[in-house]
């Protein structure tokens, strides 16, 4: 049973770094510019890709149709005589490059006026799918520099709350429990409550991860000072500090290693919450703005349900947090209990 | 009875410090709810010197603050500038809202969490306990907010219960029965959202306590006596699991305002959730603090009921 459970860890583990890359790569892998528009395709559904043609020919190169909408209601038919194929390693259109790892070619794509949107279009004729990808790099971001963030003050603030002890000790842990007694959430919304509403993205994403990020700072800088406090009074501590080492000697080389555990472990607890937070915020509008995509600020687009029953590729952003979250939760799991053992 | 005169004495402190905190944030933020009317071009500046001086925003911090107490101590919480009127009767309403739903939520997941964690702690290693674990891995996987959309778009798609809002129009019309009967219907899916969303969290802390007094050597020396299992789990081992889920359920007590928040601003109802939003994107900071002031109360009582029940339940406390 153990055996079997760390061997699934590794497997989730890949899984994660799996998921993370293709994000990162997404302007490689998203086939359009985040913000590009097709008008006369709003919600177009996910396009049907075809190896046969209309006289049932089978072609290597698969290929699509463009769509036409039906006026009299308002539905998409695909056009038979219009026929793309996929091309690959396409370049990319000059002054499309975005995202976080710019490239002059994409995966995958077809040639205008054809038409690939794998996960349908949003309501401005966007392709889902290379928004679901551009708006991951905003949310696994935001979760994964929020966290560090979070394990840096607790880090710090821990470490020297526990190792010097004493008024510091008392201030910070007063600090914290005043932390603690706020509901996370209204904390989070309060703090972005005293900030501008209206800026823009960079600002944005920077101010996220600075409200997220030092929201949290309170339970990894307890755990991290516990283990510090009971680390100092170790053997070889003790013994080292015999031998004369300097406190900034002491830190740095016996009691931080000892913290390793812990901060992995937070970060495995911290980083999928982090995210969701992000996806809450954008969602309310507190966070990114359109046109650049977050998957929370492209859930809000889904809050019209109305127009949700008919558009289910919509809620692709939401979908995406799924795996992550079972990824993180998985590992985290599995850490912890191998903490407890 | 000292321990409770401190707990409260340090409950009270750590609001007024709360507050305190609130305030000098909220007065450092750029921006107030005149800075969104001075865009207007028809409204001089003049006219809103002069709204600042009626509301006494003008007035240096000290001075605000005690005026604050004052109206706290009233009741009042405050002045609400989009609302025209005091922060403290529309926290009470919306808090009715709030807690109709939060408390049939919380005591619906703990009524579930309870037999269903305690089953699956004497199920460990069979297939069943980890099918129940998988399915509850996987709903905590799901984000409330992703759960609450699928629910609704369910519900316009089946026509079976409301897609948001409390009441139904019309509601005032109807009897005292159809009323409740309309209130009900309407907290079905948020009630269901909320449930699924606690769910997880409270099912593994009852597993995990249980399956720790399951292995202790009393729970074998019992079972060797021949104790009957019923008897066994609830007579003998429930007292001895109890500690961490008396720490949970104070903290259940205490997200009771702030837990519903987003289901409440997404299913439209008429709770604490969707005012606090308002007001935060209307800069109306009366509320603001009015909302943050009441679900810090409660987080702090939530807190000390679970002290206190911790005093009574488990005598090592007691000694100490």
């Amino acid at each position: 049973m153990n055996g079997e459970q760390r061997h699934g860890i590794g497997w989730t583990v890949g899984f994660l770094a799996l998921f993370h890359g293709v994000v990162l790569l997404a302007g490689f892998l998203a086939p359009y510019h985040f913000a590009e528009q097709h008008r006369d395709l709003a919600y177009a559904p996910p396009t049907r890709i075809h190896f046969f043609d209309q006289y049932g020919h089978f072609h290597w190169r698969p290929r699509v149709t463009r769509l036409t909408q039906d006026l009299s209601t308002g539905g998409y038919r695909e056009d038979p005589l219009q026929v793309y194929p996929i091309r690959f390693f396409v370049p990319v259109k000059p002054g499309d490059a975005a995202g976080l790892l710019p490239l002059r070619r994409r995966l995958f794509g077809v040639a205008e006026p054809g038409e690939i949107f794998l996960w349908g279009s949003d309501g401005y004729g966007r392709d889902v799918f290379s928004r679901v990808l551009y708006g991951g790099q905003v949310s696994l971001l935001t979760g994964l520099a929020a966290a560090f963030l979070s394990l840096a003050l607790g880090l710090l603030l821990g470490t020297a709350a526990g190792f010097w002890g004493g008024f510091a000790d008392q201030i910070l842990m007063r600090t914290g429990e005043l932390f603690l007694a706020l509901p996370w959430l209204y904390l989070l919304l309060a703090a972005r409550a005293l900030l501008p509403l209206h800026i823009e993205t960079a600002q944005a994403f920077l101010l996220l991860v600075a409200i997220i990020g030092t929201v949290g700072w309170v339970r990894p800088a307890r755990l991290i000072r516990g283990i510090v406090l009971s680390g100092k009074e170790r053997g070889f501590v003790l013994a080292a500090r015999g031998f004369g080492a300097s406190s900034a000697y002491l830190i740095r080389r016996h009691i931080l290693p000892l913290t390793f555990g812990v901060v992995l472990t937070q970060a495995t607890v911290l980083i999928p919450q982090y995210i969701l937070a992000e996806v809450t915020l954008s969602f309310l509008g507190l966070g990114v703005a359109e046109p650049v995509p977050s998957w929370g600020n492209m859930l809000a687009e889904a809050r019209q349900y109305h127009s949700l029953v008919a558009h289910a590729w919509m809620l692709a952003p939401g979908l995406a947090t799924v795996p992550v979250l079972i990824g993180y939760l998985r590992v985290a799991d599995a850490l912890m209990e191998k903490t407890a053992e | 009875m000292k321990y409770v005169a401190r707990r409260l004495l340090q409950a009270a402190l750590l609001l007024l410090v709360v507050s305190m905190l609130s305030f000098l944030f909220s007065t450092l933020a750029p921006g107030d709810y005149y800075s969104e009317l001075r865009l207007d071009p028809r409204v001089s500046a003049e006219t809103i010197a002069g709204l600042r001086a009626q509301y006494g925003l003008d007035r240096p911090l000290p001075a605000r603050y005690a005026a604050w107490l004052a109206s706290a101590a009233r009741g009042d919480f405050g002045y609400s500038l989009t609302y025209h009127g005091p922060v403290g009767p529309l926290l009470r309403e919306r808090l009715r809202a709030t807690l109709l739903l939060t408390v049939t939520a919380t005591l619906l997941a703990w009524l579930l969490a309870i037999p269903v964690g305690i089953w699956n702690a004497t199920q460990r290693g069979t297939w069943r306990d980890g099918a129940v674990r998988l399915l509850l891995a996987l709903l905590l996987s799901v984000p409330d907010l992703l759960l609450a959309i699928g629910f609704l778009v369910l519900a316009v798609q089946t026509g079976w219960f409301p897609p948001g809002g409390m009441k139904s129009p019309g509601w005032d019309s109807l009897g005292s029965m159809a009323r409740a009967r309309d209130i009900a219907w309407h907290m079905a899916l948020p009630v269901a959202v909320l449930v699924l969303g606690m769910l997880p969290v409270l099912v593994r802390h009852v597993r995990a306590s249980m399956a720790e007094a399951l292995d202790a050597p009393f729970a074998w020396n019992a079972r060797a006596q021949g104790i009957p299992r019923l008897r066994l789990l609830f007579r003998h081992l429930m007292p001895a699991a109890l500690n961490p889920l008396i720490s949970l359920l104070g903290f259940s007590l205490g997200t009771l305002l702030s837990a519903s928040l987003l289901i409440e601003v997404l299913m439209g109802w008429p709770g604490l959730g969707p005012l606090f939003l308002e007001a935060i994107m209307a800069r109306d900071f009366g509320v603001v603090l009015g909302v943050v002031m009441m679900s810090t109360t409660f987080l702090a009582a939530g807190n000390l009921v679970a002290d206190l029940l911790l005093y009574r339940a488990d005598p090592r406390i007691r000694v100490r």
